[in-house]
């Protein structure tokens, strides 16, 4: 089985975001691997450990791909030392200010051209948080959507893959044949921390690093624009009272003034 | 006048007031035509149920909507759109609407804006982003505009015109047919509005240390849904698909209740935009009182049962 996970660098969850020019500032922040891919790479892991794991010398292998700045190799190193065995890193300064579709269009076209069985990725960014790259890419690549999964069983000798599909419409169960691009939520699993081991071993795993030209593929301009963006004033700031007996006649009369009751 | 389709959003076969929302915001840009897809010979009936200022509904029904999940819904309504030209797809922005969204812009060449909070005549959308700190607004720049709405945004225009009705059938291609449903349980369905569509929400958190008997009675007198931490859903107190913030569901009621929720960032990202933020916390120094427009320094367990008679008293 060839696993390939898709990730992305993100600015820290608590960083202070700011828009510059239209984008999102990623230079003057930190950046971490997007939390919620850790969960798809620990749910790859988990796949090819079930069938023996992914030794270097064994069928198995896991692969992560990511589109990003150079900095974000870091972000890769990291699902390395989870025990990832290899990476992939597009990064070209035409890719800079890429939008949803020309993001999809780049991986999609990274994913063809490596054999995989399997894509697994988050479901969303804890940056743009749009939820719309893993459909994106199986629309691409014409590939079964398997995602929001909260549970994948996968049956490597039959080439087929289960999921159950868990959003605010209900739990439906799933199947398709190899390739399938799946997404996970958080639910599914608990992701490992990197060991001293496994971060030592990371250092010698590969991230190859690919501009536009070796891919093979061109930029595409993002397709909406941002006209203004403003920082909201903060919240008034509101009654705070410490609870003396009276709280509770207090906070009615609160929602009645307010006319919410 | 040009035409705004909009995807008539249904949730457990029932049509949802998003629906008239879409309709509203759709009706600003040009004329409406809602886009219904349904099982074999349910077209009609769910046709009749929608609400607004709607003039043409295009009913599809094709048995593969719910044999082949989102794939093949877009996959149709990127045919149509392709047929059609209309210059915007407006879309409830929920798990399905927003991976419909994204395969159709992918299908018809089309640029996307997500979890849009109002859409102006000339297509410019507004964001609330990085969890409600920042404004934005944009366009998009190519071919059909494909926007998703934040459902509660706006208020709905629910007055009733008389919309002509077409049925069109369409081939769903072979390549959105490659994963099945095998089966579908839909959410289980308390006597409480649905936590995205409710006008009050009352949420529970790690201060409930398990027991959200006091959070249901209080959000019960108000007639409003229950909500919950990750923490608490995590820890199994609380079914996941309550669970409010980043990751969980967004909402933004008239009134939100935070109950022994600190209030993490990733949470905050989820009711932000409440209009009425009310906070009871123990812990003093817990952040969500940051964002309180009544916050109350105590234990839920004493002011939640005082509260909840307070407003049965006040009813009755």
């Amino acid at each position: 089985m060839k696993i390939a996970v898709c990730v992305k660098q993100v600015p820290d969850s608590w960083a202070e975001k700011k828009m510059v020019n239209g984008r999102l500032d990623r230079v003057n922040v930190d950046a971490v691997l997007n939390d919620l891919d850790e969960y798809a790479i620990e749910e790859a892991l988990q796949i090819v450990e079930a069938h023996g794991g992914n030794r270097e010398d064994g069928p198995h292998r896991v692969t992560l791909i990511s589109m990003g700045p150079e900095r974000a190799s870091e972000a890769l190193r990291k699902g390395l030392s989870m025990g990832a065995n290899d990476a992939v890193l597009i990064t070209d300064p035409a890719l800079a200010g890429s939008d949803a579709l020309a993001t999809s269009k780049i991986l999609a076209h990274v994913i063809s051209q490596g054999g995989f069985d399997l894509v697994i990725c988050g479901t969303e960014s804890t940056d743009a948080r749009m939820s719309v790259i893993p459909a994106m890419i199986a629309a691409r690549l014409g590939w079964a959507q398997l995602t929001f999964a909260g549970s994948v069983e996968v049956d490597p000798s039959a080439a087929k893959v289960s999921i159950t599909r868990v959003t605010e419409a209900g739990v439906d169960a799933m199947s398709a044949n190899f390739p399938a691009v799946i997404s996970v939520v958080e639910k599914i699993n608990e992701p490992r921390y990197p060991s001293f081991k496994g971060i030592m071993a990371a250092k010698k795993k590969t991230i190859a690093t690919k501009d536009l030209a070796t891919i093979g593929a061109s930029a595409q301009s993002a397709w909406s624009v941002v006209v203004d963006a403003t920082p909201r004033p903060a919240r008034a700031l509101g009654v705070k009272i410490v609870d003396d007996g009276s709280a509770a006649e207090k906070l009615v009369n609160f929602l009645v003034e307010r006319k919410l009751i | 006048m040009s035409n705004v389709f909009i995807l008539a959003d249904f949730m457990g076969g029932v049509v949802t007031k998003t629906t008239s929302e879409l309709a509203t915001l759709a009706a600003r840009i040009g004329g409406v035509t809602a886009v219904v897809l349904a099982e074999n010979g349910r077209g009609s009936a769910l046709a009749s149920s929608l609400v607004g200022p709607i003039s043409n509904i295009i009913i599809v029904e094709n048995e593969g909507f719910n044999k082949h999940g989102v794939a093949a819904s877009a996959d149709a309504l990127a045919q149509l759109i392709n047929e059609r030209k209309p210059s915007a797809l407006l879309v409830a922005s929920h798990a399905f609407g927003k991976e419909l969204a994204g395969r159709v812009a992918v299908q018809i060449e089309s640029g996307l804006i997500t979890d849009a909070v109002d859409v102006g005549a000339d297509l410019t959308v507004t964001q609330l982003v990085f969890g409600g700190s920042t404004t934005v607004r944009s366009k998009v720049s190519h071919g059909c505009a494909i926007i998703t709405l934040r459902p509660k945004s706006i208020e709905a225009n629910t007055h009733c015109a008389t919309p002509t009705l077409e049925n069109v059938s369409i081939t769903i291609s072979e390549s959105a047919k490659k994963a099945i449903v095998n089966s579908t349980e839909p959410p289980v369905k308390g006597g409480r509005p649905d936590l995205t569509e409710a006008d009050i929400v009352v949420s529970g958190g790690r201060g409930t240390n398990g027991d959200f008997s006091a959070v249901e009675a209080f959000a019960d007198a108000l007639g409003g849904a229950v909500g919950a931490s990750r923490a608490a859903t995590d820890a199994g107190w609380y079914p996941h698909s309550h669970q409010v913030g980043q990751t969980g569901r967004t909402v933004s009621p008239q009134l939100y209740v935070a109950c022994g929720i600190s209030g993490a960032i990733q949470h905050r990202a989820g009711m932000q935009t409440s209009k009425t933020i009310v906070v009871i916390n123990k812990d003093t120094e817990a952040p969500i009182f940051e964002i309180a427009d009544f916050g109350v320094v105590g234990d839920l367990f004493a002011v939640l049962p005082k509260a909840t008679e307070g407003i049965t008293a006040r009813k009755s």
